[in-house]
């Protein structure tokens, strides 16, 4: 019998052993393969094409200057202002109170999984977390809304009570829900950085706490920033819980996050789905706002790819 | 000193701090504290929303919920429920995991097994995909709208749902389905080779039934994540007010999440309820996915 | 490490959930409705679907019509739509919709993209609505507001911001406004009968497309000061205070009388729906728009409306019987 010569495939090169026949169907197969990756580009190219047109027309009417540097946002009221930046601080608020809870929160119980805990217990907690994670957004904006405010609006100290909307409250509930992100990616990468690490380092005669937060903690930091640029991501992105709990004034920027202010997602969910007709200037702002949201993730979603691979230790 | 090369750390720890002086041990203790907190915080949110929203519908989580249809009137609240919701939310579900379970499989099958990696064209669909996964939902019913609703002339129904809801959790699907399948050891799949099979026999009797699990798990979420999704179903006008159960891929129809967000901005307190209790039902099936996800990645996983 | 080769391949178990998946699919379909080609209209069972859309004002009393028809015909499928009044309009103008729910009289420009389209909007008054300016129920000092005050409150550039700078007499209190976000018909109204120009108002009170969080925020704070529909005040007639209106001719409060004699001025409104003239060919349609109009009163009265006058009551059946004839 001939002896075959068994080359090991790479995986991307096709040098396996074929019979002819087979040959040719291996090429519908991997041409079929080919068109589903495919429908990812045709999902991007169709973004792209939906925003662009659009956009396009409103730029024609209002010049990038004012787009980006007035500070009121008022296209639905009769005195038209197109500035971008109070949706934009807007936006911006939310997810830094979103990040300041999530953060500490997700990182310190990451630690305590991937250090402290038990398997046992950590086979139980992992699971909840991801429960927390799988909670529909419209919920999180209910409990926003109705259960969290009226909370805040007692206990608040001074006299300035946060309002009916504001943003304090969707931020603090955005970051209740990224919370598993964090935890989760943050838990993976520490439980990735090999024993021997520790171990050194127990050796040295070091505390746990010292282990856990000069050893481990800086040597998964790739992950865990991963872990936060995620969570900004989605932070940016999210519509439901501040559509419901932010409110929707724009008429000014607004620093201070006991005030209702509407960031650029809940801008485009009221306009998307009211009352301005589709042909006119104020339309086309929903797909301004939109394009500069996706532009905003895409550049996050780049360094994110970008830090990942700059701080990877690869271990053995 | 011991035989084992292997130290568990709590031994390590125990000796490390019999080593260490005393201030430094109430740190240690404090610091346990707060991580243990940080974890807790987390899981009373959880049970305060959770039980928030039993109790606000308690009162309307019984069988008219999933038996009667919503009611416009505002005399008949009491036999109000959400059935053309719960209906819809299964014909969009349902197609959309008909649309992008494949897809995703398939195009991470392409991905991981058939691309070249140091092709410039695959590391920019790999690019691609990545940037997708962390685009905001609105935008993706923003392409929904302006071309799937409007230029392919599919209108706003059961179908443009079911494909706007595929392409947004398509990366997740494609992602997970790409780790599992990387996990699968090269061994498996050069003895394969070895015994002459081609790449499709090697990938498709091989490579993916060890892979399973993990791609039953990415899509298990995957579909969860769309069921729970509104915002894109907001901008493409899912309809507020619908008595009747889709009939079609070309029905007009709504989902619990859009029900459930009409619901808790009603002015009648019973319409509210109606939401609470709307919201305890997506909260059990949304539980009851990620909860089968949970077991068949326990119970299946393979330990190479 | 190693491991038997397995018999089954994956392909044949992903059919097989793909089967059950179109199983499941199927059975989801033989327990939903049916809907068939529509028969002759009258008694006889009507099918098919009706398709609403425009005003959240207006959409309670479609949504009770839509209720109380399926009584009575179960086979035809009327879904009401909320995309506002001038979202309904651009559906309907599209030949997306079958009637068009509005709170104000359709514009010139949408009745010529209808017209373009080769659609003639029928127009039939349905209701009429007092606009009601409510306070919380703390407030007892602000029974009646003149318009002029409402314009000093509300009107672009406004910088009112307590109680005592709308009236001396007044208690300092500090002003917080709700009302209907700039997607409503309601806003157009309201700013176009008060600020004198539609759109035109203060941009910094808290908006809202849900009326209940209009009725929660002025019910929650002392100072609070809203406006909606007069159904929203009578509902929530436990938590709120109502404001007279007065523009010239004394204090007027919102009632069924008083928005049916337009005594209660400039805030009462009627509201609208609006057929389209292909759309009434369709059985199902025309069975829906014929028992809207018969059974008005019903309606009205289900969704506490404030009902129309027996002179609107003719025009509204002599307008349909113009629709069914053209």
């Amino acid at each position: 019998m001939a002896v075959h010569d068994i080359t090991t495939p790479a995986a991307g090169s096709s040098t396996s052993l074929r019979r002819g026949r087979r040959h040719r169907g291996e090429r519908v197969i991997e041409a079929f393969l080919v068109v589903a990756a495919l429908v990812s580009i045709a999902t991007t190219v169709g973004i792209i094409v939906a925003l662009l047109q659009p956009t396009l027309r409103f730029f024609q009417e209002v010049s990038l200057v004012e787009f980006f540097t007035s500070t009121s946002w008022t296209p639905t009221f009769a005195d038209k202002h197109y500035g971008v930046l109070p949706l934009v601080v807007a936006t911006i608020l939310t997810t830094l109170i979103a990040i300041a809870v999530a953060i500490p929160l997700g990182v310190g119980a990451a630690i305590y999984l991937a250090e402290y805990a038990s398997d046992r217990t950590r086979r139980a907690v992992k699971p909840v977390l991801e429960i927390l994670a799988g909670i529909p957004t419209v919920v999180y904006g209910f409990f926003a809304l109705f259960a969290l405010n009226p909370i805040l609006q007692k206990y608040w100290p001074g006299n300035e009570k946060p309002g009916f909307f504001n943003v304090m409250v969707a931020g603090i509930v955005m970051g209740i829900m990224i919370v598993p992100t964090i935890a989760s990616l943050s838990e993976d990468a520490m439980s990735a950085v090999p024993r021997s690490l520790r171990e050194g380092a127990y050796a040295l005669a070091s505390s746990k706490m010292q282990v856990a937060t000069r050893v481990v903690f800086p040597a998964a930091i790739s992950g865990i920033i991963a872990s936060f640029v995620l969570g900004i991501s989605r932070a940016l992105g999210e519509t439901m819980i501040v559509t419901i709990a932010a409110g929707l004034s724009s008429d000014k920027v607004i620093w201070n996050p006991i005030e209702a202010a509407a960031t650029m997602t809940a801008y485009i969910a009221n306009v998307a789905s009211g009352d301005i007709p589709v042909d006119s200037i104020d339309y086309t702002t929903v797909f301004a706002v939109g394009s500069l949201l996706f532009v905003m993730t895409f550049a996050l979603n780049v360094l994110s790819i970008r830090l990942v691979r700059k701080f990877r230790e690869v271990y053995e | 000193m011991s035989t084992t090369g292997v130290v568990s750390p709590r031994v390590a720890t125990a000796e490390g701090q019999a080593l260490t002086q005393r201030k430094v041990r109430i740190g240690e203790v404090v610091f346990r504290l707060v991580l243990q907190a940080c974890l807790l915080i987390a899981f009373l949110f959880l049970v305060w929303l959770v039980s928030y929203a039993v109790v606000r519908g308690w009162k309307r989580l019984d069988s008219r919920l999933w038996e009667n249809m919503p009611v416009g009137r505002i005399s008949r609240i009491d036999s109000a429920g959400v059935q053309s919701a719960i209906t819809g939310t299964l014909w969009v579900i349902l197609t959309t995991a008909v649309l992008c379970l494949p897809t995703g499989i398939f195009g991470a099958i392409y991905l991981e097994e058939y691309a070249d990696q140091t092709k410039w064209y695959n590391r920019l669909l790999e690019l691609n995909i990545q940037n997708l996964a962390g685009v905001p939902s609105i935008i993706f019913g923003i392409l929904g709208l302006g071309i799937i609703a409007r230029q392919f002339g599919l209108g706003f129904t059961v179908i443009t749902a079911a494909i706007v809801l595929a392409l947004l959790v398509l990366p997740i699907v494609i992602i997970a389905t790409r780790e599992a399948i990387r996990a699968v050891p090269q061994s498996i799949r050069q003895a394969s080779y070895a015994l002459g099979a081609t790449k499709w026999q090697t990938v498709s009797r091989q490579v993916l039934p060890a892979a399973v699990p993990g791609i039953a798990t990415g899509s298990i979420l995957a579909i969860s994540r769309a069921i729970g999704e509104a915002a894109p179903l907001i901008v493409l006008g899912a309809v507020t007010f619908v008595t009747t159960n889709p009939d079609g891929l070309l029905s007009k129809y709504t989902t619990l999440p859009i029900q459930i967000f009409n619901l808790i901005g009603e002015a009648q307190l019973g319409y509210q309820e109606i939401g609470a209790a709307a919201i305890v039902l997506l909260l059990g099936i949304v539980l009851l996915l990620n909860s089968i996800a949970i077991f068949v990645r326990i119970r299946f996983q393979k330990r190479w | 490490m190693t491991r038997t080769l397995r018999r089954i391949g994956t392909l044949p178990r992903i059919g097989s959930v793909v089967a059950v998946l179109a199983m499941t699919l199927a059975a989801a379909a033989c327990g939903g409705n049916t809907s068939t080609t529509g028969t002759t209209a009258g008694a006889a069972k009507l099918s098919g679907a009706v398709a609403v859309d425009g005003s959240s004002t207006v959409a309670p009393l479609s949504k009770a019509a839509a209720d109380i028809f399926r009584e009575t015909q179960p086979d035809v499928s009327v879904t009401v739509g909320t995309s506002g009044t001038g979202g309904g309009f651009e559906k309907f103008c599209k030949g997306e919709t079958d009637i068009s729910d509005a709170s104000r009289k359709i514009k010139d420009t949408e009745k010529e993209k209808c017209t373009a389209a080769g659609i003639n909007p029928s127009e039939f008054i349905v209701a009429n609505d007092a606009l009601s300016v409510v306070v919380s129920k703390e407030n007892t000092w602000a029974t009646c507001l003149t318009t002029a005050q409402l314009k000093k409150i509300w009107n672009q550039g406004s910088t009112v911001n307590n109680w005592n700078q709308i009236d001396p007499a007044f208690p300092n209190e500090p002003l917080k406004l709700f009302g209907p976000g700039t997607d409503s018909g309601t806003f157009d109204f309201f700013t176009a009968a008060i600020n004198g120009k539609e759109d035109q108002s203060r941009a910094d009170y808290t908006p809202s497309e849900n009326d209940n969080v209009i009725v929660q925020g002025v019910a929650g704070s002392k100072g609070g000061l809203g406006y909606f529909g007069f159904t929203y005040y009578e509902e929530n007639k436990d938590k709120l205070n109502v404001v007279k209106v007065d523009s010239g001719g004394g204090c007027v409060e919102p009632s069924v009388a008083s928005a049916q004699d337009g005594t209660y001025k400039p805030l009462s409104r009627p509201l609208f729906i609006y057929v389209s003239n292909k759309s009434i060919s369709k059985p199902q349609v025309k069975g829906f728009v014929e028992f809207y109009v018969s059974s008005i009163d019903d309606i009205v009265t289900e969704a506490k409306f404030v009902p129309l006058t027996a002179t609107q009551k003719t025009t509204l059946a002599a307008e349909l019987e113009t629709l069914k004839k053209g």
